[in-house]
Protein backbone atom coordinates (compact mmCIF):
# COMPACT_ATOMS: atom_id res chain seq x y z
CA UNK A 1 0.00 0.00 0.00
CA UNK A 2 2.48 2.73 0.85
CA UNK A 3 4.41 1.32 -2.49
CA UNK A 4 1.44 2.47 -4.24
CA UNK A 5 0.90 5.90 -2.52
CA UNK A 6 4.71 6.52 -3.55
CA UNK A 7 5.44 5.94 -6.86
CA UNK A 8 8.13 8.08 -7.27
CA UNK A 9 10.32 5.90 -4.57
CA UNK A 10 9.10 2.89 -5.64
CA UNK A 11 10.31 4.11 -9.14
CA UNK A 12 13.66 5.20 -7.95
CA UNK A 13 14.38 1.95 -5.78
CA UNK A 14 13.77 -0.15 -9.46
CA UNK A 15 16.25 1.55 -10.52
CA UNK A 16 18.74 1.26 -8.15
CA UNK A 17 18.01 -2.66 -7.93
CA UNK A 18 19.04 -2.57 -12.00
CA UNK A 19 22.29 -0.45 -10.96
CA UNK A 20 24.41 -3.77 -10.27
CA UNK A 21 23.23 -5.46 -13.86
CA UNK A 22 23.93 -1.92 -15.96
CA UNK A 23 27.54 -2.13 -13.87
CA UNK A 24 27.99 -5.82 -14.73
CA UNK A 25 27.16 -5.60 -18.66
CA UNK A 26 29.05 -2.15 -19.50
CA UNK A 27 31.92 -1.75 -17.06
CA UNK A 28 33.88 -4.07 -19.37
CA UNK A 29 33.58 -1.71 -21.94
CA UNK A 30 33.88 1.09 -20.09
CA UNK A 31 37.25 -0.53 -18.84
CA UNK A 32 38.59 -2.06 -22.24
CA UNK A 33 37.83 1.50 -23.34
CA UNK A 34 39.32 3.92 -21.10
CA UNK A 35 42.59 1.08 -21.53
CA UNK A 36 42.76 1.38 -24.75
CA UNK A 37 43.34 5.49 -24.10
CA UNK A 38 45.52 5.18 -21.39
CA UNK A 39 49.27 6.32 -21.73
CA UNK A 40 51.70 3.00 -21.01
CA UNK A 41 53.41 4.62 -18.34
CA UNK A 42 49.64 4.84 -16.25
CA UNK A 43 48.65 1.73 -17.62
CA UNK A 44 51.41 -0.47 -16.44
CA UNK A 45 51.80 1.68 -13.26
CA UNK A 46 50.39 -1.10 -10.17
CA UNK A 47 49.50 1.83 -7.61
CA UNK A 48 47.77 4.37 -10.22
CA UNK A 49 43.41 4.30 -9.61
CA UNK A 50 42.44 1.85 -13.04
CA UNK A 51 39.41 3.17 -12.99
CA UNK A 52 39.80 7.21 -14.72
CA UNK A 53 42.63 8.46 -16.34
CA UNK A 54 44.75 10.98 -14.93
CA UNK A 55 47.58 11.49 -16.81
CA UNK A 56 45.82 12.36 -19.95
CA UNK A 57 44.41 10.54 -22.41
CA UNK A 58 46.20 9.63 -25.58
CA UNK A 59 45.79 8.06 -29.05
CA UNK A 60 49.01 6.22 -29.47
CA UNK A 61 47.82 2.55 -29.13
CA UNK A 62 45.25 3.55 -32.37
CA UNK A 63 47.60 5.09 -33.52
CA UNK A 64 49.92 1.94 -33.61
CA UNK A 65 47.21 -0.27 -33.92
CA UNK A 66 46.04 1.55 -37.35
CA UNK A 67 49.90 2.18 -39.38
CA UNK A 68 52.04 -0.60 -37.55
CA UNK A 69 49.55 -3.90 -37.87
CA UNK A 70 47.63 -4.86 -40.43
CA UNK A 71 44.33 -4.24 -39.11
CA UNK A 72 42.91 -2.19 -41.61
CA UNK A 73 43.32 -5.30 -43.98
CA UNK A 74 41.68 -7.63 -41.21
CA UNK A 75 38.69 -5.54 -40.79
CA UNK A 76 38.42 -4.94 -44.55
CA UNK A 77 38.43 -8.55 -44.80
CA UNK A 78 35.54 -8.82 -42.16
CA UNK A 79 33.59 -6.66 -43.93
CA UNK A 80 33.65 -8.73 -47.26
CA UNK A 81 32.68 -11.49 -45.57
CA UNK A 82 30.78 -10.48 -43.69
CA UNK A 83 28.48 -8.19 -46.47
CA UNK A 84 28.50 -11.13 -48.92
CA UNK A 85 27.85 -14.28 -46.40
CA UNK A 86 25.00 -11.96 -45.27
CA UNK A 87 23.45 -11.20 -48.47
CA UNK A 88 23.76 -14.97 -49.50
CA UNK A 89 22.25 -16.26 -46.66
CA UNK A 90 19.07 -13.55 -46.91
CA UNK A 91 18.45 -14.53 -50.08
CA UNK A 92 18.36 -17.97 -49.68
CA UNK A 93 16.67 -18.12 -46.17
CA UNK A 94 14.15 -15.27 -47.84
CA UNK A 95 12.72 -17.98 -50.57
CA UNK A 96 13.10 -21.11 -48.39
CA UNK A 97 11.08 -19.51 -45.47
CA UNK A 98 8.58 -18.42 -47.60
CA UNK A 99 7.89 -21.60 -49.47
CA UNK A 100 7.81 -23.20 -46.08
CA UNK A 101 5.76 -20.72 -44.68
CA UNK A 102 3.03 -20.48 -48.21
CA UNK A 103 3.48 -23.42 -50.33
CA UNK A 104 2.32 -26.71 -49.68
CA UNK A 105 5.01 -29.40 -51.76
CA UNK A 106 6.20 -32.71 -50.91
CA UNK A 107 7.97 -32.99 -48.04
CA UNK A 108 7.44 -29.22 -46.97
CA UNK A 109 7.27 -30.24 -42.77
CA UNK A 110 9.73 -32.42 -42.56
CA UNK A 111 12.17 -30.01 -44.53
CA UNK A 112 11.16 -27.14 -41.86
CA UNK A 113 11.82 -29.30 -38.74
CA UNK A 114 15.42 -30.32 -40.83
CA UNK A 115 15.97 -26.65 -40.87
CA UNK A 116 15.12 -26.31 -37.42
CA UNK A 117 17.67 -28.94 -36.40
CA UNK A 118 20.76 -27.24 -38.02
CA UNK A 119 19.50 -24.41 -36.31
CA UNK A 120 20.39 -26.12 -32.98
CA UNK A 121 23.72 -27.56 -34.56
CA UNK A 122 26.95 -25.56 -32.89
CA UNK A 123 29.31 -24.62 -34.83
CA UNK A 124 31.97 -26.26 -32.63
CA UNK A 125 30.83 -29.55 -33.61
CA UNK A 126 31.57 -29.11 -37.11
CA UNK A 127 34.67 -26.95 -37.67
CA UNK A 128 36.91 -29.96 -37.99
CA UNK A 129 35.40 -31.87 -41.08
CA UNK A 130 34.47 -28.37 -42.57
CA UNK A 131 37.98 -27.73 -42.81
CA UNK A 132 39.25 -31.01 -44.21
CA UNK A 133 35.83 -29.74 -47.14
CA UNK A 134 37.51 -26.16 -47.45
CA UNK A 135 41.36 -27.69 -48.18
CA UNK A 136 39.72 -30.12 -50.77
CA UNK A 137 38.34 -27.23 -51.85
CA UNK A 138 41.40 -25.14 -52.66
CA UNK A 139 39.74 -22.60 -49.87
CA UNK A 140 42.69 -23.24 -47.27
CA UNK A 141 43.88 -20.09 -45.48
CA UNK A 142 41.52 -18.03 -47.66
CA UNK A 143 38.16 -15.61 -46.93
CA UNK A 144 36.56 -17.10 -49.45
CA UNK A 145 36.13 -20.08 -47.37
CA UNK A 146 34.75 -18.05 -44.66
CA UNK A 147 32.09 -16.62 -46.98
CA UNK A 148 30.98 -20.24 -48.37
CA UNK A 149 30.63 -21.62 -44.64
CA UNK A 150 29.18 -18.86 -42.47
CA UNK A 151 25.59 -19.86 -44.69
CA UNK A 152 25.50 -22.81 -42.83
CA UNK A 153 24.84 -21.38 -39.70
CA UNK A 154 23.13 -17.99 -41.17
CA UNK A 155 20.56 -20.07 -43.89
CA UNK A 156 19.00 -21.88 -40.99
CA UNK A 157 18.66 -18.76 -38.76
CA UNK A 158 17.34 -16.59 -41.26
CA UNK A 159 14.70 -18.78 -42.61
CA UNK A 160 13.40 -19.82 -38.99
CA UNK A 161 13.05 -15.71 -38.18
CA UNK A 162 11.34 -15.40 -41.79
CA UNK A 163 9.01 -18.13 -41.53
CA UNK A 164 7.17 -16.49 -38.86
CA UNK A 165 7.40 -13.15 -40.58
CA UNK A 166 5.69 -14.24 -43.57
CA UNK A 167 3.10 -16.13 -41.64
CA UNK A 168 2.13 -12.68 -40.11
CA UNK A 169 1.51 -11.07 -43.64
CA UNK A 170 -2.00 -12.37 -44.54
CA UNK A 171 -2.99 -15.21 -47.06
CA UNK A 172 -5.76 -12.75 -48.44
CA UNK A 173 -3.94 -9.89 -49.95
CA UNK A 174 -1.62 -12.31 -52.03
CA UNK A 175 -4.61 -14.11 -53.21
CA UNK A 176 -6.02 -10.92 -54.58
CA UNK A 177 -3.33 -9.64 -55.91
CA UNK A 178 -3.14 -13.41 -57.87
CA UNK A 179 -6.57 -13.20 -58.78
CA UNK A 180 -6.05 -10.07 -60.28
CA UNK A 181 -3.41 -11.87 -62.34
CA UNK A 182 0.30 -11.48 -61.11
CA UNK A 183 1.55 -14.47 -60.66
CA UNK A 184 3.00 -16.04 -57.50
CA UNK A 185 6.44 -14.54 -57.69
CA UNK A 186 4.91 -11.47 -58.83
CA UNK A 187 3.04 -11.64 -55.71
CA UNK A 188 5.62 -12.37 -53.73
CA UNK A 189 8.08 -9.43 -54.88
CA UNK A 190 5.30 -6.92 -55.32
CA UNK A 191 3.40 -8.01 -51.84
CA UNK A 192 4.53 -10.22 -49.90
CA UNK A 193 8.08 -8.84 -49.63
CA UNK A 194 7.24 -5.32 -49.17
CA UNK A 195 4.92 -6.22 -46.12
CA UNK A 196 7.47 -8.26 -44.23
CA UNK A 197 10.43 -5.64 -44.57
CA UNK A 198 10.80 -5.39 -40.98
CA UNK A 199 11.68 -9.25 -40.92
CA UNK A 200 14.03 -8.59 -43.68
CA UNK A 201 15.52 -6.12 -41.67
CA UNK A 202 15.67 -8.13 -39.27
CA UNK A 203 17.60 -11.35 -40.49
CA UNK A 204 19.95 -9.24 -42.41
CA UNK A 205 20.73 -7.56 -38.80
CA UNK A 206 21.54 -10.75 -37.13
CA UNK A 207 22.98 -12.28 -39.89
CA UNK A 208 25.49 -9.42 -40.61
CA UNK A 209 25.90 -9.58 -36.21
CA UNK A 210 26.31 -13.21 -36.17
CA UNK A 211 28.95 -12.93 -39.49
CA UNK A 212 30.64 -10.10 -37.68
CA UNK A 213 31.26 -11.78 -34.41
CA UNK A 214 31.95 -15.46 -35.55
CA UNK A 215 35.19 -17.25 -34.29
CA UNK A 216 35.86 -20.51 -34.57
CA UNK A 217 35.67 -20.93 -38.43
CA UNK A 218 38.00 -17.85 -39.26
CA UNK A 219 40.28 -19.00 -36.56
CA UNK A 220 40.53 -22.64 -38.00
CA UNK A 221 39.91 -21.77 -42.21
CA UNK A 222 42.28 -18.57 -41.95
CA UNK A 223 45.87 -17.97 -40.58
CA UNK A 224 47.89 -15.35 -42.83
CA UNK A 225 47.45 -11.81 -42.20
CA UNK A 226 45.76 -11.07 -45.40
CA UNK A 227 43.37 -13.35 -45.08
CA UNK A 228 42.08 -13.32 -41.25
CA UNK A 229 38.81 -11.36 -39.96
CA UNK A 230 39.38 -8.07 -37.54
CA UNK A 231 38.53 -10.53 -34.49
CA UNK A 232 40.80 -13.51 -35.43
CA UNK A 233 43.77 -10.74 -36.14
CA UNK A 234 43.61 -8.87 -32.84
CA UNK A 235 43.22 -12.00 -30.85
CA UNK A 236 45.82 -13.68 -32.98
CA UNK A 237 48.40 -11.15 -34.13
CA UNK A 238 48.04 -8.70 -31.57
CA UNK A 239 49.31 -10.92 -29.12
CA UNK A 240 53.30 -12.30 -29.75
CA UNK A 241 55.06 -14.54 -26.83
CA UNK A 242 54.51 -13.24 -23.58
CA UNK A 243 54.69 -9.79 -23.98
CA UNK A 244 50.95 -8.10 -24.40
CA UNK A 245 50.22 -4.53 -25.95
CA UNK A 246 47.52 -4.06 -24.05
CA UNK A 247 46.67 -0.35 -24.60
CA UNK A 248 46.91 -1.50 -28.51
CA UNK A 249 45.10 -5.21 -28.07
CA UNK A 250 42.34 -2.89 -26.11
CA UNK A 251 42.24 -0.59 -28.87
CA UNK A 252 41.42 -3.59 -31.34
CA UNK A 253 38.83 -5.08 -29.84
CA UNK A 254 37.20 -0.97 -29.74
CA UNK A 255 37.58 -0.66 -33.22
CA UNK A 256 36.27 -4.08 -34.17
CA UNK A 257 33.14 -3.84 -32.08
CA UNK A 258 32.67 -0.70 -33.84
CA UNK A 259 30.64 -1.62 -36.66
CA UNK A 260 28.22 -3.33 -34.87
CA UNK A 261 27.99 -0.77 -32.29
CA UNK A 262 26.47 1.46 -34.73
CA UNK A 263 24.06 -0.81 -36.38
CA UNK A 264 23.25 -1.71 -32.83
CA UNK A 265 22.46 1.95 -31.99
CA UNK A 266 19.88 2.53 -35.28
CA UNK A 267 18.13 -0.47 -35.32
CA UNK A 268 18.19 -1.43 -31.26
CA UNK A 269 14.12 -1.86 -31.93
CA UNK A 270 14.87 -4.97 -34.38
CA UNK A 271 17.61 -6.58 -32.43
CA UNK A 272 15.29 -7.03 -29.65
CA UNK A 273 12.47 -8.17 -31.92
CA UNK A 274 14.84 -10.92 -33.82
CA UNK A 275 16.36 -12.23 -30.91
CA UNK A 276 12.70 -13.46 -28.82
CA UNK A 277 11.88 -13.99 -32.38
CA UNK A 278 14.54 -16.28 -32.89
CA UNK A 279 13.42 -18.13 -29.73
CA UNK A 280 9.53 -18.23 -29.29
CA UNK A 281 8.55 -18.51 -32.43
CA UNK B 1 -7.60 -19.76 -58.08
CA UNK B 2 -4.15 -19.70 -59.56
CA UNK B 3 -4.33 -17.72 -63.38
CA UNK B 4 -3.01 -19.70 -66.36
CA UNK B 5 -0.25 -18.86 -68.36
CA UNK B 6 -2.56 -18.36 -71.42
CA UNK B 7 -4.14 -15.54 -69.68
CA UNK B 8 -1.38 -13.37 -68.96
CA UNK B 9 -0.32 -11.38 -72.03
CA UNK B 10 2.68 -12.35 -72.95
CA UNK B 11 5.11 -9.40 -74.10
CA UNK B 12 6.16 -10.49 -77.83
CA UNK B 13 9.21 -11.76 -78.85
CA UNK B 14 10.07 -13.30 -75.70
CA UNK B 15 11.27 -16.69 -76.19
CA UNK B 16 8.38 -19.31 -75.48
CA UNK B 17 10.54 -21.34 -72.85
CA UNK B 18 10.32 -18.51 -70.63
CA UNK B 19 6.83 -18.52 -70.55
CA UNK B 20 6.32 -22.15 -70.26
CA UNK B 21 9.17 -21.82 -66.99
CA UNK B 22 7.11 -18.71 -65.82
CA UNK B 23 3.97 -21.08 -66.27
CA UNK B 24 5.81 -24.03 -64.13
CA UNK B 25 6.33 -21.47 -61.30
CA UNK B 26 2.92 -20.95 -60.85
CA UNK B 27 2.82 -24.29 -59.73
CA UNK B 28 3.03 -24.41 -55.56
CA UNK B 29 4.05 -28.27 -56.25
CA UNK B 30 7.82 -27.06 -58.44
CA UNK B 31 7.85 -23.64 -56.80
CA UNK B 32 7.93 -24.75 -53.48
CA UNK B 33 11.32 -27.55 -54.41
CA UNK B 34 12.39 -24.37 -56.35
CA UNK B 35 12.81 -22.33 -53.63
CA UNK B 36 14.04 -24.43 -50.79
CA UNK B 37 16.78 -26.03 -53.26
CA UNK B 38 19.47 -23.84 -52.15
CA UNK B 39 19.10 -24.21 -48.70
CA UNK B 40 18.69 -27.60 -49.02
CA UNK B 41 22.03 -27.95 -51.34
CA UNK B 42 23.79 -25.53 -48.71
CA UNK B 43 22.27 -27.82 -45.58
CA UNK B 44 23.11 -31.17 -47.04
CA UNK B 45 26.78 -30.51 -48.57
CA UNK B 46 28.25 -28.47 -45.63
CA UNK B 47 26.39 -29.58 -42.48
CA UNK B 48 25.02 -33.11 -43.04
CA UNK B 49 28.12 -34.37 -45.43
CA UNK B 50 30.51 -33.20 -42.56
CA UNK B 51 28.94 -34.32 -40.08
CA UNK B 52 28.82 -37.35 -41.37
CA UNK B 53 32.39 -37.10 -42.39
CA UNK B 54 32.93 -36.26 -38.46
CA UNK B 55 31.56 -39.89 -37.60
CA UNK B 56 33.81 -41.59 -40.33
CA UNK B 57 36.87 -39.70 -38.63
CA UNK B 58 36.01 -40.24 -35.13
CA UNK B 59 35.92 -43.95 -36.17
CA UNK B 60 39.33 -44.03 -37.98
CA UNK B 61 42.87 -43.08 -36.91
CA UNK B 62 42.84 -40.21 -39.49
CA UNK B 63 46.33 -37.86 -38.69
CA UNK B 64 46.73 -34.52 -40.94
CA UNK B 65 48.23 -36.25 -44.59
CA UNK B 66 48.36 -39.35 -43.78
CA UNK B 67 45.36 -42.14 -44.91
CA UNK B 68 43.65 -43.13 -41.96
CA UNK B 69 42.76 -46.67 -41.17
CA UNK B 70 39.14 -47.78 -39.64
CA UNK B 71 39.26 -48.26 -35.40
CA UNK B 72 35.51 -48.46 -34.94
CA UNK B 73 34.57 -47.18 -31.64
CA UNK B 74 38.28 -47.34 -30.38
CA UNK B 75 39.10 -43.64 -30.62
CA UNK B 76 35.14 -42.70 -28.25
CA UNK B 77 36.62 -46.03 -26.11
CA UNK B 78 40.05 -44.32 -25.46
CA UNK B 79 39.16 -41.27 -24.62
CA UNK B 80 38.10 -42.13 -21.05
CA UNK B 81 41.59 -43.34 -20.40
CA UNK B 82 42.62 -40.30 -20.88
CA UNK B 83 42.84 -37.53 -17.89
CA UNK B 84 42.67 -34.50 -19.77
CA UNK B 85 39.33 -36.11 -21.60
CA UNK B 86 37.72 -36.99 -18.05
CA UNK B 87 38.90 -33.51 -16.69
CA UNK B 88 37.24 -31.71 -19.88
CA UNK B 89 33.88 -34.03 -19.67
CA UNK B 90 33.27 -33.11 -15.97
CA UNK B 91 34.84 -29.38 -16.95
CA UNK B 92 31.46 -29.35 -19.27
CA UNK B 93 29.05 -30.10 -17.52
CA UNK B 94 29.95 -28.28 -14.39
CA UNK B 95 30.27 -25.22 -16.41
CA UNK B 96 27.30 -25.55 -18.21
CA UNK B 97 24.74 -26.09 -15.31
CA UNK B 98 26.69 -23.44 -13.29
CA UNK B 99 26.40 -20.96 -16.00
CA UNK B 100 22.90 -21.84 -16.92
CA UNK B 101 21.08 -21.72 -13.51
CA UNK B 102 22.99 -18.44 -13.10
CA UNK B 103 21.44 -17.52 -16.22
CA UNK B 104 17.80 -18.01 -15.47
CA UNK B 105 17.99 -16.64 -11.79
CA UNK B 106 19.76 -13.12 -12.66
CA UNK B 107 17.29 -13.53 -16.68
CA UNK B 108 14.38 -13.91 -14.37
CA UNK B 109 15.19 -10.51 -12.06
CA UNK B 110 16.22 -8.66 -14.67
CA UNK B 111 13.35 -9.29 -16.75
CA UNK B 112 10.95 -8.35 -14.19
CA UNK B 113 12.51 -5.08 -13.20
CA UNK B 114 12.84 -4.42 -16.79
CA UNK B 115 8.62 -4.94 -16.84
CA UNK B 116 8.36 -2.33 -14.53
CA UNK B 117 7.72 1.39 -15.77
CA UNK B 118 11.23 3.04 -16.18
CA UNK B 119 12.72 6.10 -17.04
CA UNK B 120 15.29 5.75 -19.60
CA UNK B 121 13.24 2.41 -20.71
CA UNK B 122 14.97 2.14 -24.16
CA UNK B 123 18.16 3.18 -23.24
CA UNK B 124 18.50 0.66 -20.22
CA UNK B 125 17.05 -2.13 -22.91
CA UNK B 126 20.19 -0.86 -24.99
CA UNK B 127 22.81 -1.08 -22.55
CA UNK B 128 21.79 -4.88 -21.01
CA UNK B 129 21.39 -6.29 -24.54
CA UNK B 130 24.94 -5.06 -25.34
CA UNK B 131 27.02 -7.74 -24.25
CA UNK B 132 25.34 -10.18 -26.08
CA UNK B 133 25.47 -8.00 -29.61
CA UNK B 134 29.45 -7.30 -29.11
CA UNK B 135 32.33 -10.02 -30.77
CA UNK B 136 32.56 -12.59 -27.65
CA UNK B 137 35.97 -12.96 -29.04
CA UNK B 138 37.12 -8.99 -28.68
CA UNK B 139 34.71 -8.57 -25.46
CA UNK B 140 36.50 -12.14 -24.22
CA UNK B 141 39.70 -9.80 -24.36
CA UNK B 142 38.42 -7.36 -22.36
CA UNK B 143 38.01 -9.64 -18.88
CA UNK B 144 41.35 -11.05 -19.89
CA UNK B 145 42.75 -8.03 -19.20
CA UNK B 146 40.42 -7.05 -16.14
CA UNK B 147 41.43 -11.11 -14.58
CA UNK B 148 45.23 -9.59 -15.38
CA UNK B 149 47.16 -11.47 -12.66
CA UNK B 150 49.13 -7.86 -12.15
CA UNK B 151 46.85 -5.44 -13.40
CA UNK B 152 42.97 -7.09 -12.80
CA UNK B 153 40.74 -4.48 -11.95
CA UNK B 154 38.37 -6.52 -10.39
CA UNK B 155 40.76 -7.73 -7.82
CA UNK B 156 41.87 -3.36 -7.06
CA UNK B 157 38.22 -3.11 -6.73
CA UNK B 158 37.73 -5.83 -4.28
CA UNK B 159 40.72 -4.79 -2.65
CA UNK B 160 39.54 -1.53 -2.24
CA UNK B 161 36.11 -2.67 -1.04
CA UNK B 162 37.84 -4.58 1.44
CA UNK B 163 36.30 -8.05 0.28
CA UNK B 164 39.76 -8.97 -1.21
CA UNK B 165 42.98 -9.62 0.92
CA UNK B 166 45.94 -8.11 -1.34
CA UNK B 167 46.93 -8.55 -3.75
CA UNK B 168 43.65 -11.44 -4.44
CA UNK B 169 43.34 -14.12 -6.31
CA UNK B 170 45.04 -15.37 -9.36
CA UNK B 171 41.64 -15.27 -11.43
CA UNK B 172 43.31 -17.36 -14.53
CA UNK B 173 45.85 -18.95 -12.77
CA UNK B 174 44.33 -21.13 -10.11
CA UNK B 175 41.76 -23.98 -11.30
CA UNK B 176 38.51 -22.85 -9.05
CA UNK B 177 38.76 -19.08 -10.16
CA UNK B 178 39.83 -19.88 -13.55
CA UNK B 179 36.65 -21.74 -13.54
CA UNK B 180 34.80 -18.91 -12.33
CA UNK B 181 35.98 -16.58 -14.43
CA UNK B 182 35.11 -18.57 -17.31
CA UNK B 183 31.58 -18.81 -16.12
CA UNK B 184 31.18 -15.45 -15.32
CA UNK B 185 32.36 -14.65 -19.16
CA UNK B 186 29.74 -16.71 -20.39
CA UNK B 187 26.83 -15.70 -17.79
CA UNK B 188 27.53 -12.09 -18.47
CA UNK B 189 27.25 -12.58 -21.97
CA UNK B 190 24.39 -14.96 -22.34
CA UNK B 191 22.44 -13.17 -19.45
CA UNK B 192 20.95 -9.94 -22.10
CA UNK B 193 19.44 -13.38 -24.15
CA UNK B 194 17.76 -14.44 -20.86
CA UNK B 195 16.57 -11.00 -19.70
CA UNK B 196 15.13 -10.76 -23.00
CA UNK B 197 13.40 -13.59 -23.87
CA UNK B 198 11.84 -13.79 -20.33
CA UNK B 199 10.98 -10.19 -20.95
CA UNK B 200 9.00 -10.87 -23.94
CA UNK B 201 7.15 -13.55 -22.32
CA UNK B 202 6.44 -11.43 -19.03
CA UNK B 203 4.93 -8.92 -21.20
CA UNK B 204 2.13 -11.76 -23.09
CA UNK B 205 1.48 -12.68 -19.69
CA UNK B 206 -2.64 -10.81 -19.34
CA UNK B 207 -2.91 -8.91 -16.88
CA UNK B 208 -6.68 -10.09 -15.66
CA UNK B 209 -4.29 -13.21 -14.12
CA UNK B 210 -2.55 -10.70 -11.70
CA UNK B 211 -5.19 -8.47 -10.74
CA UNK B 212 -7.63 -11.75 -10.30
CA UNK B 213 -4.87 -12.98 -8.30
CA UNK B 214 -4.49 -9.66 -6.14
CA UNK B 215 -8.69 -9.82 -5.33
CA UNK B 216 -7.99 -13.13 -4.45
CA UNK B 217 -5.53 -11.66 -1.63
CA UNK B 218 -2.73 -12.68 -3.27
CA UNK B 219 0.38 -11.02 -2.35
CA UNK B 220 3.37 -9.57 -4.30
CA UNK B 221 5.47 -13.24 -3.58
CA UNK B 222 2.14 -15.47 -4.19
CA UNK B 223 1.26 -13.72 -7.87
CA UNK B 224 4.95 -14.83 -8.59
CA UNK B 225 5.20 -18.12 -7.83
CA UNK B 226 1.40 -19.08 -8.95
CA UNK B 227 0.67 -16.61 -11.61
CA UNK B 228 3.95 -15.40 -13.37
CA UNK B 229 6.54 -18.45 -13.25
CA UNK B 230 4.10 -20.83 -14.42
CA UNK B 231 3.02 -19.16 -17.28
CA UNK B 232 6.50 -18.43 -17.62
CA UNK B 233 7.27 -21.90 -17.72
CA UNK B 234 7.35 -22.56 -21.88
CA UNK B 235 9.16 -19.63 -22.22
CA UNK B 236 11.73 -20.54 -19.80
CA UNK B 237 11.95 -23.64 -21.60
CA UNK B 238 12.89 -22.71 -24.58
CA UNK B 239 15.65 -20.31 -23.54
CA UNK B 240 16.98 -22.81 -21.30
CA UNK B 241 16.84 -25.32 -23.67
CA UNK B 242 18.71 -23.13 -26.47
CA UNK B 243 21.24 -21.82 -24.08
CA UNK B 244 22.33 -25.25 -22.92
CA UNK B 245 23.06 -26.80 -26.23
CA UNK B 246 25.07 -23.48 -26.72
CA UNK B 247 27.00 -22.95 -24.04
CA UNK B 248 28.07 -27.17 -24.05
CA UNK B 249 29.52 -25.93 -27.43
CA UNK B 250 30.90 -23.12 -25.77
CA UNK B 251 34.14 -22.02 -27.87
CA UNK B 252 35.99 -18.21 -27.48
CA UNK B 253 35.34 -17.69 -24.14
CA UNK B 254 37.64 -20.67 -22.73
CA UNK B 255 40.05 -19.93 -25.87
CA UNK B 256 40.76 -16.36 -25.10
CA UNK B 257 40.47 -16.75 -21.37
CA UNK B 258 42.00 -19.31 -20.47
CA UNK B 259 43.04 -21.57 -23.29
CA UNK B 260 41.47 -24.91 -21.49
CA UNK B 261 44.38 -24.17 -18.54
CA UNK B 262 45.37 -23.83 -16.24
CA UNK B 263 46.35 -27.78 -16.28
CA UNK B 264 43.00 -28.38 -18.31
CA UNK B 265 40.92 -27.24 -15.45
CA UNK B 266 38.93 -25.18 -17.46
CA UNK B 267 38.85 -27.36 -21.20
CA UNK B 268 35.40 -28.00 -22.83
CA UNK B 269 34.89 -30.24 -25.52
CA UNK B 270 35.18 -27.33 -28.47
CA UNK B 271 38.66 -26.57 -26.82
CA UNK B 272 39.42 -29.80 -26.27
CA UNK B 273 38.95 -30.90 -29.50
CA UNK B 274 40.04 -28.19 -31.93
CA UNK B 275 43.80 -28.79 -29.63
CA UNK B 276 43.73 -32.48 -30.30
CA UNK B 277 42.44 -32.26 -33.89
CA UNK B 278 44.14 -29.12 -35.29
CA UNK B 279 47.10 -28.09 -33.53
CA UNK B 280 48.60 -31.78 -32.79
CA UNK B 281 46.82 -33.10 -36.64
CA UNK B 282 44.96 -36.37 -34.61
CA UNK B 283 41.80 -35.29 -36.35
CA UNK B 284 40.43 -38.79 -35.36
CA UNK B 285 40.67 -38.17 -32.13
CA UNK B 286 39.41 -34.78 -32.58
CA UNK B 287 36.90 -35.70 -34.06
CA UNK B 288 35.12 -38.14 -31.34
CA UNK B 289 35.44 -35.08 -28.89
CA UNK B 290 33.89 -33.35 -30.38
CA UNK B 291 31.21 -35.49 -31.25
CA UNK B 292 30.55 -35.91 -27.35
CA UNK B 293 28.33 -32.93 -27.77
CA UNK B 294 25.87 -34.70 -30.05
CA UNK B 295 23.90 -36.72 -27.38
CA UNK B 296 22.75 -33.41 -25.31
CA UNK B 297 22.58 -31.92 -29.04
CA UNK B 298 19.77 -35.30 -29.99
CA UNK B 299 18.05 -34.45 -26.81
CA UNK B 300 17.97 -30.24 -26.87
CA UNK B 301 16.35 -31.04 -30.86
CA UNK B 302 14.01 -34.26 -29.33
CA UNK B 303 12.74 -31.85 -26.32
CA UNK B 304 12.04 -28.68 -28.81
CA UNK B 305 10.45 -30.69 -31.20
CA UNK B 306 8.60 -32.78 -28.85
CA UNK B 307 6.94 -30.21 -25.93
CA UNK B 308 8.00 -26.58 -27.60
CA UNK B 309 7.26 -26.76 -31.26
CA UNK B 310 4.62 -29.28 -31.13
CA UNK B 311 1.91 -26.97 -32.40
CA UNK B 312 3.43 -25.40 -35.24
CA UNK B 313 4.11 -28.68 -37.50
Amino acid sequence: MTVSRRPFVKRLMLHVALLPFLIFALFPFYHMTLTSLKRDRELYDRYAVPLVITQGPTLEHYAKLLWDTEFLTWTKNSLMVTFLATGISVVIGTIAAYALARLKFFGVASLGTGIFITYLVPTSLLFLPLAQVVQWLGLSDSKWALVLTYPTFLVPFCTWLLIGYFRTVPKEVEECAMVDGATRIQALWRIVLPMAVPGLVCAALFAFTLSWNEFIYALTFTSSSEQITASVGVTTELIRGDIYFWGSLMAGAVLGSVPIVILYVFFLDYYVSGLTAGAIK
Amino acid sequence: MAVRADDIPVPRGRPRLAGRVREWLDHESILGPVFVTPALLLLVLLVAYPFVMALYFSMSNAFIGRPSRWVGLHNFIALWDSDVFRQTFQNAFVFTSIAVAFKVVLGIILALLLNEQLWFKRMIRGAVLLPWVIPTALSTLGWWWMFNSLYSVVNWTGIALGIMDPPGPNWLGQRYYAMSAVIAVNVWRGLPFFAITILAGLVAIPKELYEAAEADGAGANARFWHVTLPLLRPVLAVVVLFSTIFTFGDFNIVYILTHGGPINATHLFATLSRQVGIDTGRIGEGAAISLYLFPLLVFVVWAQLRFVRKQVY
